[in-house]
């Protein structure tokens, strides 16, 4: 069971154009950056980008936006990026803004084996349009679709040659979820270690999920908000 | 009239014992200041966090550490870190007490609209969607009236709904109003120095005065 590819380039050789992504990380928190880097190099178009956020101009998903690579952008929230916003606004970029745990619970379900989930969020407003919905116990849901992407991109703390992964603190966010949901999951580790020295019960992304591993390089973990107080 | 940090600390009181909250980005995030030492109380980040702790001394920033707002933050004894499914999962569940987040306009049915100003403003809803529409308790930071001085507390939201029948209560500069559950703003006090009149004139939806207000107790 060894998934084990040499590097970012080799674990994304056959994305191509106006596939459908899965790309962890909150912010800049957790995104893969090593795929990300590959896919600018690759230079694949028309993707469709399911993230929660679209990075900033010069980091993240905010790289493959300045290359024109992101057709549509499906993410709960885009407010960091002016080139972002100049697409959307110019109409070269189609948007898609869903409520973030809709977001999550898309790719649980598609990780889950379900077709579809019902949630309250979003109902009475304009993220119901076209939706059906159900009334549960005197309350209304919406129906929402599992997601169908067919590659997802996540990083890790640590992970092993089976796949097995653990994340550190909030860098966890959505990647564990996108983990479950690709048809093909990528997952880029700051710490590849031997099989057998992850704690079983201390793993949160079981391998079965994972189809390819490799050990990240160069991290740059660039903080977005720098916030702190005085001693 | 309050200032921003008056406001977070007037909804602090609203913060009880073994409560958990999420707060939202802005005056909410002030709120944590105001909590009084030695109660229990756990602040949720909807990124995956339970147990958010103040902002870190300088040099100690963990980029994998950030809150909602994506600010560099600390934990304190007894957190935990979850993937954003739970986070939404105990959310939708009704696990958290209280929500407090910020707001464009709230209707005095309690919808309130937040996160998209059309043609202008596009930037998401982020997870406030989600909290609004399963949080059992929410209240409203936000100022009273816009830049432009009109009323943010309306008979209807004119901008795009976050979510509907959902607002509890108001703290705003210059009163804490009360959502009620058949529809209208009860006051139910006036910041300092304000009169009853300043803020019936600063409502635009129906305001319910009965008897005297009472000034805040900010202490």
């Amino acid at each position: 069971m060894n998934k084990v590819v040499a590097n970012a380039e080799a674990a994304i050789h056959d994305i191509k154009d106006n596939m459908t992504l899965m790309v962890g990380g909150f912010g800049l928190c957790g995104i893969p950056e090593n795929c990300i880097s590959a896919l600018v190099k690759k230079n694949v178009k028309g993707l469709v980008c399911i993230s929660n956020n679209a990075g900033v101009d010069d980091f993240g998903l905010g790289l493959l936006l300045q290359n024109k690579q992101i057709r549509k952008m499906i993410s709960s929230y885009v407010g960091e990026n002016a080139e972002f916003e100049r697409q959307m606004l110019s109409g070269e970029l189609e948007v898609d803004l869903i409520p973030q745990g809709t977001l999550a619970t898309r790719c649980l379900a598609a990780g889950y084996g379900m077709p579809a989930v019902f949630t309250p969020a979003g109902v009475g407003t304009e993220v119901a349009i076209g939706k059906e919905v159900r009334n549960f116990n005197g309350k209304d849901y919406l129906l929402e679709m599992a997601f169908d992407a067919d590659f997802a991109l996540v990083k890790a703390w640590k992970g092993d040659a089976h796949g097995n992964l653990i994340f550190h603190e909030t860098a966890r966010n959505f990647n564990p979820l996108m983990a479950m949901a690709g048809k093909i999951t990528v997952a880029e580790v700051e710490e590849l270690v031997p099989v057998g020295q992850l704690d079983p019960d201390m793993i949160h992304t079981p391998g079965i999920y994972i189809h390819r591993i490799f050990q990240g390089a160069g991290y740059e973990k660039r903080i977005e908000q720098r916030t702190v107080r005085s001693r | 009239m309050l200032d921003k940090n008056g406001i977070a600390k007037r909804i602090a009181r609203e913060v009880k014992d073994g409560y958990y909250v999420n707060l939202g980005i802005g005056i909410p995030t002030l709120v944590a200041n105001y909590i009084p030492a030695g109660m229990n109380v756990v602040l949720q980040s909807e990124n995956g966090l339970l147990g958010m702790g103040p902002f870190p001394f300088e040099g100690e920033e963990d980029p994998d550490l950030i809150n909602a707002g994506k600010q560099t933050i600390t934990t304190v004894p007894g957190s935990v870190f979850f993937d954003s499914a739970m986070s939404f999962g105990m959310i939708r569940a009704g696990k958290v007490d209280l929500t407090i987040l910020g707001a464009m306009e709230v209707s005095e049915t309690g919808d309130i609209a937040n996160w998209k100003i059309p043609g202008k403003m596009v930037k998401g809803m982020g997870g406030a969607m989600d909290l609004v529409a399963a949080a059992r308790n929410i209240i409203v930071a936000m100022q009273h009236v816009n830049k432009a001085g009109e009323s943010k507390l309306l008979p209807q939201c004119s901008l795009p709904l976050t979510g509907i029948r959902c607002v509890k209560k108001i703290v705003t500069e210059l009163a804490v109003v009360e959502v009620l559950p058949q529809g209208g703003f009860k006051l139910l006090e006036r910041a300092p120095g304000i009169s009853t009149q300043q803020v019936i004139n600063a409502t635009a939806g129906k305001l319910i005065v009965e008897g005297d207000i009472p000034e805040m107790n900010l202490n």
